[in-house]
């Protein structure tokens, strides 16, 4: 872990046993943020010092329930306001902007619990993630002429992109009839539409049957090949450990370990503390069942009970 | 019984310009709460303020088109002042408002205070302000039957206000037709499933509903005039059961379908006639008098109402699938 790649932004000394270095500088950054801070009542419910995030590469954010990791996304997404902080995407201050003009401005996100908009067809679903449509505008609407050209583009784009997700044969179907996989894949299709240069995914697996995961990794991976750079929160490890160039690591609002996966996964600090001793236990194990290891979590937990 | 008069009498409900003024105002409500979502409980406040502006300037002396102009942009400027602060928060926010704010527009205009103006609690007559309307009109003086409907041409509850209203009504059908099916309407649609979704896909969703707001505000304006054009302006008889009345017709015609609130307003006024006139003159005065028949339709009309939204919730055009799917 001595052989960190990137320096740490500030000279503050850091304590051996915690290798990653929060607030590390990238060499280039795409989206970087400066004394982000949200309370709600007087809870720091984010309160990060510096973050940046590398152009073209997959970052995951994660941290325990709790940790401000969703709160983080809708501040720097526009979907909430900070108390304080500025942050900049590709050089432009976004601080205080509006959640249409984030996405205008090419950072696209998802959210946790999916947002498909139900009562619509998938393709409309689709076509809505468009932009430069000016039929969008309420008199320009009312001359087609003006806007199906655009249209029958939005719509082979859109196409491509079921074609991809696997969702061609649910084309003219309502959204609220897929399954709660089918919806992620949706929304993250839809969020595809505008062609970002950054998407933030929220939870991209939570829910999604293990057959469809290995396609959603696809896409992600996919995706930073073809040149965007993801953040996104996830609590599986696996998945985060599988497809991430990069981890943040958060934890009662602020950032507390950064780096390459292993890294930052191994860092014992780092698991103890934020993730449990146990993430890598399979809970599906049957061992598990067995009183021995049950009587060793009960002592785990009252011991860790105790020194509260 | 008299089967030829009751049908006569049934029969001029559907051609009835009153009919179309709630047709028309349905049809701004369908754009507000079918297309966007917008739980607009103040349509008759449109209605009013449109009535109002149309007749006091008239009486001022301008002509019709800007009379017309003056209800519109009355219209604009009453969805103006209600979406800004309210189109932000939750959508019952609006409800509230809305419904509070079609009040004060009546509740000013009744008022002894405004009696130069509006008329206070007597209104404004019909003759004041229906002759540049009346004049406009193409026809000679005199009557016109056709089948059960007989009318004067010009004056009034006329044969010419029929076919402007229903013209009128025509036109804004393929209006929202043309809007529901353009990527504008898509944006609405969107905004009525989730405004959180829109935003995130780079949509100004206030600007979206404030547009749905003033476009359907407009259309309240517009039947706001047609709805007054056979009688006078009286501020009561555009108070809050009128709202509700287009609240029936949109949920019975169909939310989010085109013709829903033209098929909704002529199967609402002719059905209550059929009960009205039939019971008329089969329940004798001893049991029920007239005016508890007329209340009684009410009853009935409530009724078929909570059983077709229970049994038939899209409504008698609307799309089963649209509105089966609840889950979000």
């Amino acid at each position: 872990m001595t052989t960190e790649p990137l320096a740490a932004r500030d000279s503050a000394p850091r304590s051996a046993e915690i290798s990653p270095t929060p607030g590390a500088h990238k060499p280039h950054a795409i989206l970087v943020a400066d004394g982000v801070q949200r309370t709600f009542g007087g809870v720091h419910a984010v309160d990060v010092d510096h973050l940046e995030v590398e152009r073209g590469a997959i970052t995951a954010l994660i941290g325990p329930n709790g940790a401000g990791k969703t709160t983080l996304f809708n501040l720097l997404t526009g979907f909430d306001k900070p108390n304080a902080g500025t942050w900049s995407f590709e050089g432009r201050s976004l601080g205080g902007v509006s959640a249409a003009r984030v996405a205008q401005a090419g950072m696209v996100r998802t959210f946790q619990l999916t947002k498909a908009l139900s009562r619509m067809s998938v393709i409309e679903n689709m076509r809505l993630g468009a932009t430069r449509q000016s039929g969008e505008n309420l008199f320009v609407a009312l001359v087609p002429p003006l806007w199906r050209a655009r249209e029958r583009e939005i719509t082979a784009q859109a196409e491509e992109l079921l074609e991809r997700f696997k969702l061609i044969d649910k084309r003219d179907e309502f959204a609220g009839s897929l399954s709660g996989g089918q919806r992620k894949l949706l929304e993250m299709a839809r969020a595809l539409m505008s062609k970002p240069t950054m998407v933030m995914l929220d939870e991209p697996m939570a829910g999604v049957n293990p057959a469809l995961i290995q396609s959603l990794l696809g896409h992600i991976k996919a995706l930073r090949d073809d040149g965007t750079t993801v953040l996104f929160v996830e609590h599986d490890m696996h998945m985060v450990r599988h497809i991430s160039d990069w981890v943040v690591v958060m934890a009662e609002g602020r950032l507390v370990a950064e780096g390459p996966p292993d890294a930052v996964m191994n860092d014992a600090a780092v698991i103890d503390a934020y993730l449990g001793a146990h993430h890598d236990t399979d809970l599906g194990d049957d061992s598990l069942l067995t009183d021995d290891v049950a009587e060793q979590l009960e002592a785990e937990a009252l011991r860790e009970g105790n020194r509260r | 019984m008299d089967w030829t008069r009751i049908l006569s009498q049934v029969a001029g409900e559907i051609v009835a310009p009153t009919t179309a003024a709630y047709a028309l105002a349905a049809i701004g409500l369908n754009i507000h709460f079918g297309l966007t979502g917008l739980l607009n409980m103040g349509q008759a406040g449109f209605m009013l303020l449109g009535a109002y502006g149309f007749a006091i300037a008239t009486i001022a002396g301008w002509p019709l088109w800007a009379a017309v102009l003056v209800a519109v942009a009355t219209a604009v400027v009453f969805a103006l002042i209600l979406g800004i602060p309210t189109l932000k928060l939750r959508g019952d926010y609006l409800a509230i408002v809305t419904i509070a704010a079609a009040e004060i527009v009546r509740l000013i205009g009744r008022s002894t205070s405004m009696t130069a103006i509006t008329g206070g609690n007597a209104g404004l007559a019909g003759e004041q302000y229906k002759y540049t309307f009346e004049n406009l009109s193409p026809f000679p003086d005199g009557n016109f039957a056709l089948g059960p409907w007989s009318y004067s041409n010009n004056l009034s509850n006329s044969w010419w206000l029929r076919i402007v209203a229903w013209v009128l009504v025509g036109l804004a059908c393929l209006l929202v037709w043309r809007l529901m099916n353009s990527p504008w309407g898509r944006v609405l649609k969107g905004v009525r499933e989730d405004e959180a979704a829109v935003r995130s896909l780079g949509k100004n969703v206030f600007a979206y509903k404030m547009q749905s707001l003033v476009l359907g505000g407009v259309l309240g304006a517009v039947a706001g005039i047609l709805f007054v054009l056979p009688r006078a302006v009286q501020a009561d008889s555009l108070g809050r059961p009128v709202t509700f009345y287009i609240w029936t017709i949109l949920l019975l015609g169909g939310a989010a379908a085109v013709f829903g609130p033209v098929l909704g307003s002529i199967l609402l006024w002719t059905v209550l006639m059929l009960i009205k006139t039939v019971m008329r003159d089969v329940v004798p005065a001893s049991v029920m008098r007239p005016e508890q028949i007329e209340m009684f339709g009410w009853v009935l009309v409530g009724i078929a109402l909570m059983l077709l939204v229970i049994f038939r919730p899209q409504g008698i055009l609307g799309d089963k699938k649209e509105l089966a799917i609840n889950d979000h």
